[in-house]
């Protein structure tokens, strides 16, 4: 529970510092940085997004998030394979999603909670539901939580592919 | 899954995007936005130098940039006529809000109307009629020629009773001062229509009869003071969900110890903590888990009580500080009156109210230490009260009201720092009306007048009571009956005779029936039994002053076009005046005609001047254009002088200790406990085994007129939801989101079933006044003596329809208390 724990502290801390921070890309959590990134083009997405690997099924354990960023560094998020199969998961047994972790409302970091699967923003109390597409449990966000397209390799690669909501904190996911 | 928009891209504003002061039209807090806007065909860059902000937008944006805006505050509106580019996003530099957005406001402009993305395409753009079957668009002069015809016959033959009207009081969308003044001076000048209601209540009264009964106006404090309290004491209100800025920037850097730099700067000389909350409400609520998390579960108080047994609590409370001694004898001595008879009228133990509300004594003796007891040294315990719909539409409103103000007094909280007696208020508000003394008190209780067939015709403004009333049940079935007996004569001559059909009209209405005009801006469910539907403009259509809950004056000023043919309220007003004047003349009445004349408003501003300017306190220092200058922070009601063109306001009511009564003291009420007080409740809690408390949810505004229209909130919400411990959804059977009837001897609703195992067994919430389930349908038509509802102790039974239907497959049940990491 090491990551997961991470991302709880990171968002205590930025929590208790809300209004001194002055940048949340600079915080974000070190994850895999996209390689390599190639163009993609998934439906319906207007913009070309890079197609990015974040993990291998291996490295996943069943409800620990992984950090991560999509589509680029400053853009964090977690890879988590919830153990039970879920509509818009993959892998081999359904169960593997990715979400931003910026929080649509402010930007604070979300921190996960393994109890119910959620991801929790210590800012004003925004609730997802990793198990439902990032539904909004309650808060504040006018929007449902992004999630992350994946797709999985023969390999078990974990690859993005796109974003189903704008990003925080971007005028476009892509920044440019 | 969850809805998604799947935008991945925004416009950006250009350096000379238009900049418009725009207030939160929906609830009271009045959260400070700014409307940029821009023409299509265009728009700014990503570098600094060229958009709006200043701001390198190819960069990842920190958290709280003033620099974003989420799709949702995004849309292509039209401008004076042609397409542009709009963003209303929130403005860091307004004191109430800081830069924060509710999940309600933050969608301003997604729920804007637009004929080129489609949002709120069900807007009224037209007048319509009742022809060939169906609502049928005609043009202005045809529709309120036929409303003044058939309104001058009616009061002609029946007299200014026979006119029932239903109108706004507040502020915000569907109200503000231009258009409460228009309708005030129609039909309290013009005429004395004394059988009038309000939106969410059967009559024409104040919610808080009680508090201004006793000297004491219901605003009275700043939300800064929030801030200074030592302590929160807020009753029957969930204020992260009601009031979420409020609460988030104002109530929780004190719980979390961040306002004590302030504490010490603005009150010396005194000790000072982080604060301490307590909570009276039966149920658990996402501002106790939130508030927990903030100031530790050591300083937070949560008093469950048995609904409707606050009064006892609060008598228990005031003898408590009373013996103790734990009060401001200067203040009472200097500023009240009646305080020694109170104590003794309302004597009531620990223990006695320990019996009464379920509660532990402890906690009640909490409370009151909480409260009053002074802090180390022997400084004066700074209070704040705080209360809402838990208390207004609950058991005995009157006296319960008056007993919590009676807390307030002995403390010595009113008019001082961090303190406040104050309602937290739904709407805002923005009333300005000639006397409304024809009323009476109690004022006349309309909707039994509708439902035994009285009056003949009734006007509508932007009311839907078949969402928001109690008894709704009955009063749904007597209102179809009446108009749809119009209806039928209506149709039965040809639509193009006007002077058949104004005599089938008051033909049917002879024979019980009612004419219905419905004034809104979208169709609503009583507008699906109106006969002339009238569109009207919102909030950012039109110019448009409100006030927020410390009294907070702001000019939205307005940034895109009504829809269609939509006018504002106000000169929709005029028209309708204008027209009943030849109406009345035509009828060889000139006196009464003559009545109708003084409505020659042009613009929204004509009527603020005609309004405001002259008869509310202070209004001769404003004006339009020192509000626009004063940007979304204005001045706290009332003015009070000019300092070159900027008004200088109040920040708090009765600091100067005289209070609204003609001897300028505050005066102690006795108000002793009589159990449930509303006729028909005791009966309904002995016969059925759930209480159906009900109230808001953060998503949805008001009834979601139109929240009903966002595929954000539908997705959310297909249903109303229907929270009950798990418990007690095993013996019925029931599995999260099973479609269930609520029902009782008022008539049955719909909802959700949501499992919430911190609830209370057999204690139900149900989501209130949404339009696919009205929670009203079970409410008994019982009231207290001056006509306010009793929408909270409701009780009823519960069965099981359906399984959970496709449209809640979706969902999540989960916990939506936070909590720590």
């Amino acid at each position: 529970m090491a990551e997961c724990d991470k991302l709880a502290e990171q968002g205590r801390r930025f929590f208790l510092s809300r209004g001194a921070v002055a940048a949340v890309g600079a915080a974000a959590v070190a994850g895999t940085i996209p390689a390599g990134a190639a163009e993609a083009a998934p439906a319906p997405a207007r913009i070309a997004y890079p197609v990015a690997r974040l993990a291998n099924v291996a490295d996943l354990q069943p409800n620990e998030p992984m950090p991560i960023s999509y589509p680029d560094a400053d853009s964090p998020g977690v890879v988590i394979r919830l153990g039970t199969p879920v509509e818009g998961g993959v892998g081999p047994d359904g169960d593997i999603v990715a979400f931003s972790t910026l929080c649509p409302h402010k930007g604070f970091p979300l921190f996960f909670r393994a109890d119910d699967r959620s991801l929790t923003c210590p800012g004003h109390y925004s609730r997802f539901d990793c198990e439902k597409g990032g539904l909004q449990i309650w808060g504040q966000a006018t929007a449902n939580l992004a999630q992350f397209r994946l797709s999985i390799a023969a390999n078990g690669d974990i690859t993005a592919i796109g974003v189903d909501e704008l990003i925080y904190g971007r005028v476009s996911n892509v920044l440019a | 899954m969850a809805f998604k928009r799947n935008i991945d891209r925004l416009p950006i504003p250009p350096r000379d995007a238009a900049v418009h002061n725009v207030t939160c039209h929906f609830c009271i807090v009045g959260c400070g936005y700014k409307a940029y806007s821009w023409p299509v065909g265009g728009q700014g860059g990503t570098a600094a130098t060229e958009n709006a902000f200043g701001v390198n937008l190819a960069e990842q944006q920190p958290a709280e940039s003033p620099a974003w805006y989420a799709p949702s505050m995004y849309n292509i509106v039209r401008q004076n006529g042609r397409d542009v580019h709009l963003i209303i996003k929130p403005d860091h530099d307004c004191e109430v809000n800081s830069g924060l957005g509710s999940v309600r406001g933050a969608r301003m402009a997604e729920t804007s109307y637009s004929t080129t993305t489609n949002t709120l395409a069900a807007r009224l753009t037209d007048p319509q009629i009742w022809r060939y079957g169906t609502l049928s668009p005609t043009s202005w002069d045809d529709a309120l020629a036929l409303v003044a015809e058939v309104t001058q016959r009616v009061v002609a033959q029946q007299g200014e009773d026979g006119l029932i009207v239903s109108a706004f009081d507040h502020g915000g969308a569907g109200g503000g001062y231009e258009n409460t003044w228009a309708t005030g001076k129609l039909y309290f000048e013009s005429m004395k229509v004394k059988n009038i209601r309000i939106h969410n209540r059967p009559a024409y009264n104040s919610e808080v009869h009680g508090s201004r009964d006793m000297g004491v106006g219901e605003l009275n404090n700043c939300y800064e003071d929030a801030e200074l309290a030592d302590t929160l004491f807020v009753v029957g209100a969930n204020s992260l969900e009601t009031q979420t800025n409020y609460f988030l920037n104002h109530w929780v850097p004190n719980l979390r110890g961040a306002s004590l730099d302030k504490k010490r700067a603005q009150l010396p000389g005194e000790p000072h903590a982080a604060a301490r909350i307590i909570v009276v409400d039966p149920r658990r609520t996402v501002t106790i888990a939130a508030s927990e998390a903030e100031a530790g579960p050591e300083n937070v108080l949560h008093l469950a009580i048995n609904s409707g047994t606050d009064l006892v609590l609060f008598n228990a409370l005031f003898t408590e500080v009373a013996a103790r001694g734990w009060v401001d004898r200067a203040f009472i001595a200097a500023s009240t009156s009646g305080f020694d008879a109170a104590v003794t009228a309302n004597a009531t133990s620990i223990e006695q109210a320990a019996e009464l509300t379920g509660l532990a004594a402890e906690d009640i003796r909490k409370a009151a230490a909480w409260i009053a007891e002074p802090k180390q040294g022997g400084a004066r315990r700074r209070t704040m009260f705080a209360y809402e719909k838990g208390l207004i539409w609950g058991n005995d409103n009157y006296r319960t009201n008056q007993s919590l103000v009676n807390i307030a007094l002995a403390t010595g909280n009113i008019g001082r720092p961090g303190g406040g007696c104050v309602r937290l208020g739904g709407h805002q508000e923005g009333y300005s009306r000639p006397s409304d003394a024809h009323v009476g008190r109690p004022a006349a209780y309309v909707d039994q007048l509708l439902i035994n067939d009285k009056g003949g015709v009734h006007h509508i403004w932007a009311c839907d009571h078949f969402k928001t009333t109690l008894n709704a049940s009955e009063f749904k079935r007597a209102y179809k009956r009446r108009t749809d007996l119009v209806k039928a004569a209506m149709d039965s001559v040809p639509a193009g005779d006007r002077a058949a059909q104004v005599e089938a009209i008051l033909g049917a209405i002879r024979q019980g029936g009612l004419f219905s005009v419905d004034v809104d801006i979208v169709p609503s469910q009583i507008g699906s039994c109106a006969h002339v539907v009238l569109p009207a403009a919102t909030s950012g259509e039109m110019n448009l002053t409100s006030m927020n809950g410390e009294r907070r004056m702001r000019l939205v000023e307005r940034y895109m076009d009504p829809p269609g043919q939509a006018l504002p309220d106000a000169l929709i007003v005029a028209r309708l005046a204008q027209a009943l004047e030849s109406a009345w003349r035509a009828a060889g009445d000139a006196a009464t005609a003559d009545k109708f004349k003084g409505y020659d408003w042009q613009t929204e501003e004509d009527a603020f001047e005609d309004g405001y300017r002259k008869h509310e306190k202070g209004g001769e220092f404003v004006t339009y254009a020192r509000l626009r200058a004063m940007g979304t922070n204005g001045f706290q009601e009332p003015a009070t002088a000019l300092d070159g063109e900027r008004i200088i306001g109040t920040k708090r009511l009765f600091a100067d200790g005289k209070f609204n009564r003609p001897d300028g003291r505050a005066s102690f009420a006795a108000t002793q406990w009589r159990g449930l007080q509303a006729e028909g409740k005791q009966a309904e809690k002995d016969k059925f085994p759930f209480l159906i408390n009900n109230g808001r949810a953060n998503l949805v505004w008001q009834n979601a007129y139109l929240d009903q229209h966002s595929d954000l909130v539908r997705d959310r919400f297909p249903l109303p939801f229907l929270q009950i411990h798990p418990d007690d959804m095993a013996e019925l059977h029931l599995a999260e989101g099973d479609l269930v009837e609520v029902f009782n001897d008022n008539g049955a609703t719909q909802a959700m079933v949501w499992p919430v195992p911190t609830a209370r067994r057999r204690q139900t919430f149900m989501l209130f006044a949404y339009p696919s389930g009205v929670q009203g349908n079970v409410v008994g038509k019982g009231v207290n003596e001056l006509i306010i509802p009793n929408y909270k102790q409701s009780w009823g039974s519960i069965r099981k329809i359906a399984a959970a239907p496709a449209s809640v497959q979706h969902l999540t049940f989960k916990s939506q208390d936070y909590r720590l990491a």
